[in-house]
């Protein structure tokens, strides 16, 4: 590791400050789980590194809105585990806690941040695509402001994020699935339970009357240089009935969309066809979940 | 470039100054000598090199000790009272838990810490905790039968 200079700001303003003033050759580290293994690895060769554990007001997990226009609002330093255990997240928003405990083993997620999980940037990521699905939303501060962001934005390119330099993640908010909506997060793990998926997928799929599709989300990780929002694939179900036929031929759509890459984890056409496979279980699941969470007639 | 970092390890207060790049682990096995903690992969996998943070899990191989300034860790080194072992070193000795060893220490932190948040956890949970802990020699059904011993259950059948 490159000789650098830890930063322990014990105020927002204070890690502002820092990251004004060197710019460039300054880095944030939240958990520190991906930067320290870019900084082993020299993929990452900041000069100045500042760290946010001292910083207060980031670690807090509160309701927004009412009922069900309400959602959850999540400091950047939770820890995925803090999460995914959470009594009010594991009621209410059941689909992000699945998630995040997917995510590694539990001493990564123990220190792994949600914050820092986003600007990571690593489209390999569990949360990610069940962030896009639900309509998440990142707001980044700096000294000059705040700005709010849909999650699905915030992915620019392979381990590139909007977030700008001078600008720190300070909260995710959360929106509560629609009402009369079912989900899953499905993460294909052919090789060892803690691994990052071959492929994954977040779906919701909304019911209206009958036995109809009113919308639905599928998002997809590990198949592309970013999540992949696969909206064409959307656009096959929504509206119509939610038959097995109509159902694969959406599945199968994503199969357009998916780009990924050939590596140890599957060649790129066996992903391909992977996505299409678990985007129809992750349909069928949502789709029983929402026959389960109907209210008895 | 050096920092003045102030660490509790086992309840010792430590005021050192290290350089900023000095991982956690280094810094307990070279600047304190706590050589019980090891190091495998070097890269947060195998669950070696787990010591306890304000008593949370964490891999100290992926950790600036600059960046936990303040904080309280506990080592394999730490768990033991008045002599007499922890619960769960113990639990691993009587039940076959480790045979080279260096996997261990890690195993029987991340076992603490289980115990320390559900002293009382299923089988599905403890191989859902100690997944993260890598095991070249003993097949893990002696780690899990540890671990549900330490935790009063009665250990599987496959010993
Ligand atoms: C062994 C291992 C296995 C893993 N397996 C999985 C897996 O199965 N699934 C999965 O989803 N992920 C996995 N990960 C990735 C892990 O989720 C990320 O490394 C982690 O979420 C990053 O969070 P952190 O708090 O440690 O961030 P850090 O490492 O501290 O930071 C990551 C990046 O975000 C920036 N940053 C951090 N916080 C902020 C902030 N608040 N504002 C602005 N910038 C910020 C940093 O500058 C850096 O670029 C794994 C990681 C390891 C080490
Ligand atoms: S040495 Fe730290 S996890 Fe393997
Ligand atoms: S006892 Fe040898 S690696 Fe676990």
């Amino acid at each position: 590791m490159n000789d650098f200079e830890f930063h322990s700001p014990s105020s927002l303003e204070e890690a502002f400050e820092l990251l004004d003033r060197y710019g460039d050759d300054a880095r944030v580290m939240a958990g520190g789980t991906g930067v320290v293994l870019q900084m082993k690895q020299r993929l990452s060769q900041p000069g100045h590194v500042v760290g946010l554990r001292k910083v207060p007001g980031l670690n807090s997990i509160g309701l927004t809105g009412n009922g069900s226009a309400g959602g959850i609002e999540v400091g950047a330093m939770v820890t995925h585990r803090t999460l995914e255990n959470d009594p009010t997240v594991v009621q209410i928003l059941p689909m992000v806690a699945a998630t995040y405990h997917h995510v590694a083993t539990p001493r990564i997620r123990s220190m792994a941040t949600v914050g820092g999980g986003l600007v990571h940037g690593d489209p390999n990521e569990d949360p990610p695509p069940t962030l896009i699905a639900l309509g998440a939303l990142v707001v980044l501060t700096s000294s000059s402001g705040r700005r709010e962001m849909p999650v699905e934005e915030l992915f620019v390119d392979y381990y590139e994020t909007d977030v700008q330099p001078g600008e720190i993640l300070t909260s995710v908010t959360i929106p509560q699935q629609p009402p009369g909506s079912g989900s899953a997060y499905l993460k294909f793990l052919p090789r060892t339970a803690d691994d990052y998926a071959t492929v994954s997928v977040a779906a919701i799929v909304t019911r209206g009357n009958g036995n109809t599709c009113s919308d639905v989300k599928i998002v997809l990780g590990a198949v592309g240089m970013t999540p992949v929002h696969a909206t064409q694939a959307e656009s096959l179900l929504r509206g119509q009935t939610l038959t097995p036929e109509n159902i694969a031929a959406c599945a199968s759509a994503v199969k357009e969309v998916v780009d990924p890459l050939d590596d140890f984890r599957g060649s790129a056409e066996y992903k391909r066809d992977m996505a299409e496979v678990f985007t129809r279980r992750a349909i069928e699941q949502a789709i029983q979940q929402t026959l389960e969470n109907r209210p008895a007639a | 470039m050096n920092q003045q970092i102030r660490l509790t390890v086992n309840g010792t207060e430590h005021r050192s100054e290290v350089p900023a790049r000095r991982l956690l682990v280094d810094f307990l096995r070279y600047d304190l000598g706590l050589t019980g903690t090891k190091e495998g992969c070097s890269v947060g996998v195998c669950g070696a090199c787990t010591v306890l943070i304000d008593g949370e899990m964490a891999a100290s191989c992926i950790t600036l000790a600059a960046a936990v300034d303040g904080a309280q860790i506990t080592t394999i080194e730490g768990i033991a009272q008045d002599g007499k072992l922890h619960p769960v070193q113990q639990a691993f000795i009587d039940h076959g838990g480790f045979q080279c060893g260096i996997c261990t220490p890690g195993q029987v932190m991340a076992a603490k810490a289980l115990l320390d948040e559900n002293p009382n956890p299923t089988e599905d949970e403890i191989k859902a905790w100690m997944m993260g802990n890598l095991c070249r020699c003993t097949g893990y059904y002696g780690i899990l039968n540890s671990v549900a011993a330490a935790a009063g259950s009665t250990p599987g059948s496959n010993a």
